[in-house]
């Protein structure tokens, strides 16, 4: 019963994606309800699932799961594609966090597309909506989206993608939700699609994505190599583990257990944006806030964590090579991000960077072993910047108001014209804060806390160049989370514009607010038991949910479980506990607090058109950390120009037309002697007959060439019958003698 | 009455490859004794045509798959002085083959528009000219009919001959600015090719003594003794197998054969562009796995890698000819090249893997089904640059642009269509390339390893496609235009779209069929 549930959970907002593109579009009430309504569905299910998986006792041992054939095998049956759900602790966490930020997003989308206001006369779909003079007054005031249903009907296919991908047992399934949702996303950059950079922004997402995804196509036809199935229960069967971690891959000092690793790797690298694949997230943001919120922070990006975490077993098996490589590119990726973060003057930009560091903070956890805390974190970290996003499009809606009520154009996304917006705007600041301070992980209170404590404490207790990194990159975290608290809210406004900011609408409040409590109470559910005093008196659920067999799959592992052929159900394998020191404790503390203070001391008084102090202590590496590292030069050097180069003058120019056109253009001059040629040459009378038909044909040809203009096509018809006709007859005479 | 109902149902199924084969060369026979108004002329023949997409639904269902292997044959003494008989049947590799080529036939029919004005100049003989374009037409469907259903290497070339010569018409008096230049390179390119394949056959009849597939099937592989000419069987066999996998090369195309194809495809009209891509490839693909891999395993093993490493190379530079072209049609037509190649890769894996293997049994069912998947998303790109091109007179990529708003119903279609094509998981294309990876991985995963640089780039070409046609802002000139897709071809548009989204979704009812021809 709960099987098919879950089977059914993510048709719904199919059905409205399909429902609203082709009977409802015209209409706007009719299609936010089917698709609002679709999505509750969808939610209601995964409540009920996840209350179902919640009572059952083991669910490691008996994880909610069905599946039905797919793809038939080979003849003896060998090969055979299943997809099904598969529900465990995993699931239903990543599976309640998507709900929440789902059905919250798509509410706060209404709101955000100004559903209920009059149509702008000068608004053309492709453009973000102008405002309209509807009405008699002489001001604007804000229009509906022209292209209002389509969005609903993008983000409930969008919707469909993410649900589908969290709840497959397999690996084709998982692969189609993934894709999915990069078709959405590359949809949803480019909404806007008639502004320039909405265009560009968009192919670059795809493709940057793109890469991570056709290397893990690679890792699935591994992984179907060695366990002849797509299905992750197969695929991470210790058995399965041990034989991929005992073959050789073909690249040397590398297991298959390894390469597959190391592909799944690449494609979570791509999806999550981490380095050296970051560089589609901040241009993402040209999407319509709500996209950002939804697909470019607390969704789709998880997905790639989600990934390496479903086949966590598999990442333990393949050891040293896959493990470092994914803890120095989290790590890594959680440090560039944030200082590039320090340097961004757009508020949406600067969350985007903090995304990519956060999910980084992830990657380098799983890389660590600290599963339990990666998804804990992924899970925290969906509420947080969800509502930070949402949080942003409430300020740039806001000083949109105020620009309009103004009639003046202003930049509504950069944060040096905003400043004192906490007066104007109370709830939407409130919100923030909480978001905010859930990011730089303020002590205790708030549920990004929890979750990045309980990482940077399992890297205390496994590696001390990770923890650094880690550490160094959450107060940065906490300073650019202040600064930017700082310039959006406190001080004084900046513009005419943020001075005239006004609250959005109950649509856009209520989610936000919905999303505010989350993230500050969310984390309180995964205290760690032996946390002081604290400790024990929330039940750890986090920890009871995720860590259920509690055993490390380390190589050895495997082995020894092999040996007793128990068969492993949880997909989820964690570490030991970790033990708690008051060291990482207090280093946790003192960056955060410490980031959070020092941009606050800093950036409290900052001025209009002042020079922002960052520039001033750093010179031009501020610039440098600006431009985001000039990633986006260096790769268009390194690899877009020669591409290009490549198809346009070797293989279109030069390989296609001069070389290949080229000898054939020589062989046709030479037509006519090449007949006698072959003719002559060769003495076989079979090859003697076929050679006349090509003599033939290029005669034909050239009468053809010469009586071109006449156009009587039953000449040709005529012609074309008997010449083939006469080498028919020719070719039965050889054959008859 | 019931008794009446009987034998014509019982005429039907035994005659069945008969008559799907023969109504269309019959209707463009009738064609030439209707009245000359050319309205009439087009229903008739769309109907004709429709005659074998019914008969082929019924093939489809009629068809025993759990007997699998040949069926529905039909046999008679056809030329008994050289051992040549009129020899049909169907298994479950020509018979989506089948389906495909009835399906596509009446669809481009349908949005065969301009059949009326083929090439301006004071020579045009306007009247008759519709009734020509649907004849060949229909000619072309038997041609191609012909070639999937003959069991008899004569009849199989026959039919792959006549196939040429409509679509060599349709191209030189329908076609674009090019279009004698393209004509005559597509008809030299693949005669030419054809000669190794006439000279293979020949020495197959001469040195097995038959032209019957089903028991060449038996004893060609094995035989092993003899001389033919005073060349060893070996040499001969050799030359036979290098004749006709040269021809089916050319066909396919496989790089470096290929470049007859962008220029064919770019200027033949709509409803040719449609039938070439979306059927006439699949000749070259049918034959490398009807008659050069279960008559030359020996032979194909040994040269598979050779095989793979060209296959990968129309993969990777075929994608990334489409990306650097800027007229929407010849991009379509490089993307064929492309998509092609994956045919030719699991063609060789499973060559190598035996096609009784995991392995090969994924990389050869995954090539069959990229045949029907890219017959499908190939015939609808070209429809859709057709409609394009009838409301702009444009191809250029750089002219286009930020249609979007004037076109939506188009620019959906056009999105769907497209991400079909580039492969996008929950449509055809998908699965099928999938299955030809995870099979070739097995035997070459180098090579696919290195295919994987030409899906990176499917999507470079895909999306810059869509970007520069319904993305960007909109140029001027096409502030006040219509261009909104016609209620045609949305209709013929939308089998296309459903197939492809029902073989993403559920691929199994389709690969059951695939199936049952490789036991």
């Amino acid at each position: 019963m709960l099987a098919t549930i879950a089977f059914l959970i993510p048709l719904p907002p199919l059905a409205a994606f399909a429902v609203i593109l082709l009977f409802t579009r015209r209409h706007r009430a009719l299609s936010t309800a089917v698709a609002v309504g679709m999505l509750a569905l969808s939610v209601c299910g995964a409540l009920i699932v996840a209350a179902g998986a919640l009572r059952t006792a083991d669910l490691a041992g008996n994880p909610i799961a069905e599946s039905i054939p797919w793809i038939p095998g080979a003849a003896d049956g060998s090969g055979a594609i299943r997809i099904g759900v598969w529900v465990d602790g995993l699931t239903v966490l990543t599976l309640c966090f998507v709900a929440v930020t789902l059905f919250a997003i798509f509410i706060y989308s209404i709101g955000y597309h100004n559903f209920g206001a009059p149509e702008g006369r000068q608004d053309v779909p492709g453009l973000p909506p102008h405002g309209s003079t509807a009405g008699g007054d002489a001001r604007r005031v804000p229009s509906v989206e022209p292209l209002y249903t389509r969005f609903f009907a993008f983000i409930s296919l969008f919707a469909f993608g993410m649900l589908l991908l969290v709840l497959s047992d397999n690996l084709a399934t998982l692969f189609i939700g993934w894709e999915v949702m990069g078709l959405c996303s590359y949809l949803l950059i480019g909404f806007w699609f008639a502004r320039e950079r909405a265009r560009r922004a968009a192919v670059k997402a795809f493709l940057v994505t793109r890469i991570g995804d056709v290397l893990m196509l690679l890792g699935l036809a591994l992984c179907w190599q060695f366990s002849r199935s797509l299905s992750l229960r197969e695929i991470l069967d210790p058995e399965n583990l041990a034989r991929m971690a005992a073959a050789t891959s073909g690249v040397p000092g590398l297991s298959a257990a390894g390469l597959t690793a190391l592909l799944l790797l690449a494609g979570t690298i791509g999806k999550s944006a981490q380095w050296p694949l970051h560089i589609w997230l901040p241009d993402a943001m040209e999407g319509p806030t709500p996209v950002s919120a939804l697909i470019h922070a607390a969704t789709m990006v998880s997905a790639g964590v989600y990934l390496l975490l479903r086949t966590a077993p598999l990442l333990s098996a393949a050891g040293a090579p896959a493990t470092d490589a994914a803890a120095f590119v989290g790590a890594f990726t959680a440090l560039l991000a944030a200082a590039i973060a320090l340097a961004q003057t757009d508020i949406k930009r600067v969350l985007a960077y903090s995304t990519i560091s956060q999910l980084g903070y992830m990657v380098a956890a799983a890389g660590i072993g600290a599963y339990t805390a990666a998804a804990f974190h992924l899970a925290m970290h969906a509420f947080f910047k969800g509502l930070l996003f949402l949080g942003a499009g409430s300020v740039i809606h806001g000083v949109d108001h105020g620009a309009m009520h103004e009639g003046r154009e202003t930049d509504t996304q950069d944060m040096r014209v905003m400043g004192g917006l906490a007066g104007r705007m109370p709830v939407t600041f409130a919100a923030f804060l909480a978001g905010g301070l859930s990011l730089a992980g303020f002590p205790l209170l708030t549920a990004g806390f929890w979750s990045k404590d309980e990482i940077l404490a399992a890297a205390w207790n496994t590696s001390t160049a990770v923890f650094i990194v880690l550490a160094a990159a959450a107060l940065l975290t906490a300073f650019y989370t202040a600064r930017q608290i700082a310039l959006v809210f406190l001080g004084r406004p900046r513009s005419a514009a943020a001075a005239h900011a006004a609250e959005p609408s109950r649509w856009m409040l209520a989610p936000i607010a919905v999303l505010a409590v989350f993230a500050v109470t969310a984390g309180w559910a995964g205290i760690p038991d032996n946390f002081p005093i604290l400790g024990g008196v929330i039940p750890n659920g986090i920890e009871r949910l995720l860590h259920p067999a509690a055993q490390p799959l380390s190589s050895a592992a495997v082995a020894n479980l092999m040996e007793t052929r128990q068969p492993i159900c949880c997909i989820l394998a964690a570490p030991e506990k970790t033990p708690f020191s008051y060291a990482a404790l207090m280093v946790s503390f003192l960056v955060s607090l410490g980031g959070l203070l020092l941009g606050w001391l800093v950036y409290r008084r900052y001025q209009a058109e002042q020079k922002d102090p960052l520039e001033r202590l750093l010179g031009p590496a501020f610039g440098f950390l600006q431009a985001g590292c000039r990633f986006d030069d260096l790769y268009r050097i390194l690899f877009a120009v020669p591409a290009r180069w490549i198809a346009d003058v070797v293989v279109s120019d030069w390989i296609d037309r001069r070389i290949l056109d080229g000898a054939l253009h020589a062989a046709g001059r030479a037509a006519g002697g090449v007949g006698r040629l072959l003719r002559n040459g060769i003495d076989l009378p079979l090859i003697n007959g076929a050679a006349d038909r090509i003599a033939g044909g290029t005669r034909r040809a050239g009468a053809e060439l010469r009586s071109l203009q006449s156009g009587r096509v039953q000449e040709y018809l005529l012609i074309g019958l008997l010449v083939f006709t006469a080498c028919g007859a020719a070719l039965v005479w050889r054959m008859l003698n | 009455m019931e008794n009446v109902e009987l034998i014509v149902t019982d005429f039907i199924l035994d005659h069945l490859l008969s008559l799907i084969l023969w109504t269309p060369a019959l209707a463009a026979a009738l064609l030439f004794l209707l009245p000359g108004r050319e309205r009439i002329l087009k229903a008739f023949a769309i109907g004709a045509s429709l005659v074998p997409l019914v008969l082929s639904v019924i093939l489809w269902a009629a068809y025993d798959g759990a007997a699998a292997g040949f069926q529905f044959e039909e046999r008679l003494t056809w030329y008994a002085a050289i051992g040549s008989d009129y020899h049909l049947a169907a298994d479950g590799l020509s018979i989506p083959l089948v389906l495909l080529t009835t399906l596509i036939t009446p669809l481009a029919l349908v949005v065969a528009a301009n059949v009326r004005e083929p090439r301006p100049g004071p020579a045009v003989a306007g009247r008759g000219k519709a009734r020509i374009f649907l004849a060949l037409f229909l000619l072309l469907e038997t041609g191609m009919l012909g070639v999937f259903l003959s069991m008899d290497l004569l009849l199989f070339f026959i039919f792959w001959e006549v196939g040429l010569v409509p679509m060599f018409f349709l191209i030189q008096q329908w076609g674009g600015e090019k279009r004698d230049y393209a004509a005559l390179k597509f008809l030299l390119y693949t005669m030419g090719a054809s000669l190794g394949f006439l000279l293979a056959i020949q020495v197959i009849r001469l040195a097995a003594g038959s032209f019957d597939l089903p028991s060449l099937y038996a004893s060609w592989p094995a035989l092993a003794e003899g001389t033919l000419f005073g060349l060893p069987l070996s040499t001969v066999k050799a030359l036979a197998f290098w004749g006709l996998t040269i021809a089916f090369a050319v066909k396919v195309p496989l790089w470096p054969f290929h470049t007859w194809l962008p220029d064919a495809h770019t200027e033949a009209p709509t409803a040719g562009s449609m039938i070439l891509a979306g059927v006439l490839l699949k000749l070259g693909g049918y034959g490398f796995i009807r008659l050069v891999l279960p008559l030359f395993p020996d032979e194909i093993g040994q040269f598979a890698p050779a095989l793979a490493v060209l296959a990968v190379a129309a993969i990777v530079l075929g994608a990334l000819a489409a990306w650097s072209q800027n007229d929407f049609k010849r991009l379509v037509a490089y993307s064929s090249v492309n998509h092609m190649g994956f045919v030719i890769l699991g063609v060789a894996a499973a060559a190598l893997a035996g096609a009784e293997t995991a392995a090969g049994s994924f990389a050869l069912r995954g090539a069959v089904l990229q045949m029907f998947t890219h017959g499908l998303s190939a015939a609808g790109m070209f429809l859709l640059v057709g409609a394009l091109y009838d409301r702009t007179h444009t191809r250029d990529l750089e002219e286009l642009g930020g249609l979007f708003p004037r076109a939506p119903v188009y620019g959906g279609i056009l999105i769907f269509t497209a991400m079909a094509s580039l492969g996008l998981p929950g449509l055809g294309g998908f699965v099928s390339e999938v299955m030809v990876i995870l099979g070739s991985w097995r035997v070459f995963p180098l090579l696919t390893g290195i295919a994987m640089i030409g899906l990176f780039f499917t999507g470079a070409y895909i999306l810059k496609a869509i970007g520069k046609v319904l993305h960007g802002a909109l140029p001027k000139r096409w502030k006040d235009a219509s261009l909104e897709i016609g209620l045609r071809e949305r209709l013929a548009m939308a089998p296309l779209m459903i197939l492809l989204l029902a073989i993403g979704v559920w691929p199994v009812w389709i690969l059951k069929m695939i199936g049952t021809a490789m036991r």
